[in-house]
């Protein structure tokens, strides 16, 4: 097993590199000068000049490259240039209430999701199958602030249940939790969607395997069939999924942070977006890209655990 | 038992459904999606007022005979912006998703079709532009490039390129072993006839049903790209924008966020049906389900 995750660690160097790379590319890919880009035209060129020193803009385009890897590397990602904070510290800062949000949601996900796509390869193609499908098919054609913006009008504006955007004091715990309902509730409902589906094909296609049918022969309770023999193999798309499903669930939760007016990276993204504060979303974006390279190993080191025949290898 | 009895109306009735869910529901999502695209591109002849005409006395008035969906903050007609919204949101959709396809289509060819090392380096790029979460990448993109139709295009497209890639490649590589491209090969046929005149034909309905699949996440891409003010600028009119408008105003004048927000769920649920139909006629392990 140590084995295994030391191999893991070690093909996932080559992908940072690459996704570190691949972000150096983008932010350079602008045409004309990202200093007047952000100063304006009108901008003096003293001023420019010193933006240009400022973000390092002012070595050859290869010296930039090295640069911004080895700081990236030693876990320098810049500083705001609004707030000339770093941009580590920043995310910090609001990273625990992006991180609520998400886990919340990846908890409704899976206590909702796993046992209706269960319940729908159970009952295949009957009614309550189809039901079931219908309201997954219904949770995948949401965009994200479409239905945060449709639960804060149902259950804010209209029934004033709970309470509306911005109102909430995050250091009182009752009201933090209050404040995370409904935005959890958007980001969860949307995922117990994707993992309904992929539950029911991932076991549709296990109880067709002899070992389900053996167990049936010699009188397991179907019941401790489907729930114990065939899930446990069933998990490893799901587990799938769910780390693929990461990149949606973190464009979702920027989306839901806006729309319910919360703190997180998702308004530290919109605040550097209209800003122009390329340095802090250029950080972001390899931020985020770290985030789901370490989900995807964490994903591969799951394989592990659930299946023996995958460590062994 | 009574366990067998609901089973029985439950099997009966799921038979029922099951026949209209499968035959019609496909055929339900193409052809809505169909009239919607007819929609848009009719729009100057469906929408009755120009989507940027302003009538300040006409600001956040209702439903009325001449304004089925009433106004906006601007006094501007919801029914015509909805109507030439949707020509913005499917223009860029589509563009981006045949971008995405040819470009994403032609490296996952060439890299199962070469093997080797051209094959490991394109599809470790793939993999690691997998790693960006895409709204997050096209967000980067068209804040770079400035907001654009074009860029639009692009940065969507960007962020399409990998699946097609991996779509492409896996069937590539079980076509390349067939007989009919040893013997075309034995026949002196260049590479290129015998990827796009033999392989591509075998892999195309594969790709196209990821597109069907795909066009409604462009769809959305899109629109929340201009939810978060990076869409066309305005005034064109964008589905995405107008709700952002509308967001502003919610407490005034609802209808503002949901007219527009209904345009996206019927589309993107019409997309959903049409693709999953296709995905479920080509899979051959799901056809005798």
């Amino acid at each position: 097993m140590l084995l295994y995750i030391l191999k893991r660690l070690l093909m996932a160097v080559p992908t940072l590199l690459g996704v570190l790379t691949i972000v150096f590319i983008v932010v350079r890919i602008a045409p004309g000068d990202p200093a007047m880009v952000i100063l304006g035209e009108n901008a003096t060129p003293a001023a420019m000049e010193q933006l240009r020193a400022q973000l390092g803009l002012n070595v050859p385009i290869w010296q930039q490259y090295l640069n911004f890897m080895g700081s990236a590397l030693t876990g320098d990602l810049g500083r705001s240039m609004i707030t000339n904070r770093p941009v580590l510290a920043e995310v910090g800062r609001v990273l625990p209430y992006t991180m609520e949000l998400t886990v919340a949601a990846i908890v409704i996900g899976v206590a909702l999701g796993l046992p209706l796509g269960v319940i729908a390869a159970r009952h295949r193609n009957r009614a309550t199958d189809l039901v079931i499908r219908c309201v997954s098919l219904l949770g995948l054609s949401f965009p994200a602030f479409i239905s945060a913006i449709l639960l804060l009008l149902a259950f804010s504006i209209q029934l004033k249940w709970l309470p509306v955007i911005g109102e909430a004091s995050y250091a009182d715990p009752g009201q933090r939790i209050a404040a995370l309902i409904l935005p959890a509730l958007n980001l969860g409902l949307i995922m117990v969607a994707y993992i309904t589906r992929v539950t029911r094909s991932s076991m549709l296609n296990v109880i067709s395997e002899d070992y389900v049918r053996t167990a049936r022969a010699k009188g397991v309770p179907a019941r401790m069939v489907v729930w114990r023999h065939a899930l446990r193999n069933a998990l490893i798309p799901i587990v799938t999924v769910i780390g693929l499903y990461l990149g949606v669930l973190i464009g979702n939760s920027v989306l839901t942070e806006i729309v319910f007016n919360r703190p997180g990276l998702g308004k530290l993204i919109v605040i550097a977006l209209n800003s122009r504060d390329y340095p802090t979303l250029q950080a972001m974006l390899v931020i985020y890209a770290v985030m789901i390279v370490l989900a995807n190993l964490a994903t591969d080191l799951m394989y592990g655990v659930i299946d023996p025949k995958v460590r062994n290898q | 038992m009574s366990h067998t009895a609901t089973a029985t109306v439950d099997s009966r009735l799921g038979r029922f459904a099951r026949l209209c869910w499968r035959r019609k529901a496909a055929s339900i999502g193409a052809l809505v999606t169909l009239l919607v695209a007819l929609a848009a591109l009719c729009a100057p002849l469906l929408a009755g007022h120009d989507p940027n005409e302003q009538d300040i006395l006409l600001q956040f008035a209702g439903p009325s005979a001449d304004h089925i969906l009433g106004n906006d903050s601007f006094g501007r007609d919801v029914w015509a912006r909805i109507l030439y919204g949707a020509r913005v949101s499917l223009t860029i959709s589509v563009a981006a998703i045949a971008l995405a396809m040819v470009v994403g289509g032609l490296l996952g060819m060439i890299a199962g079709y070469r093997g080797g090392a051209v094959d490991r380096v394109i599809m470790s790029i793939m993999d690691m532009l997998l790693s960006f979460p895409s709204l997050v990448m096209g967000l980067l993109v068209v804040a770079v490039l400035g907001a654009s139709m074009n860029n639009l295009i692009i940065a969507i497209a960007f962020t399409a390129v990998a699946p097609f890639a991996r779509i492409a490649r896996a069937p590539t590589l079980a076509v390349r072993q067939r007989d009919f491209i040893e013997a075309g090969r034995a026949l002196g046929y260049s590479d290129r006839r015998l990827m796009f005149r033999h392989i591509l034909p075998n892999i195309l309905d594969e790709i196209l049903v990821l597109g069907s699949l795909w066009l409604a996440t462009a769809i959305r891409t899109e629109a929340s790209l201009s939810f978060i003010g990076l869409g066309v600028r305005p005034p064109t009119a964008t589905w995405g924008g107008m709700i952002r408008e509308g967001f502003e105003n919610m407490l005034d004048a609802p209808g503002l966020v949901i007219y527009p927000s209904i345009a996206i769920l019927i589309v993107m649920i019409s997309l959903n049906l049409l693709g999953d139909g296709l995905r479920d006629a080509t899979d051959p392990k799901l056809r005798n389900e």
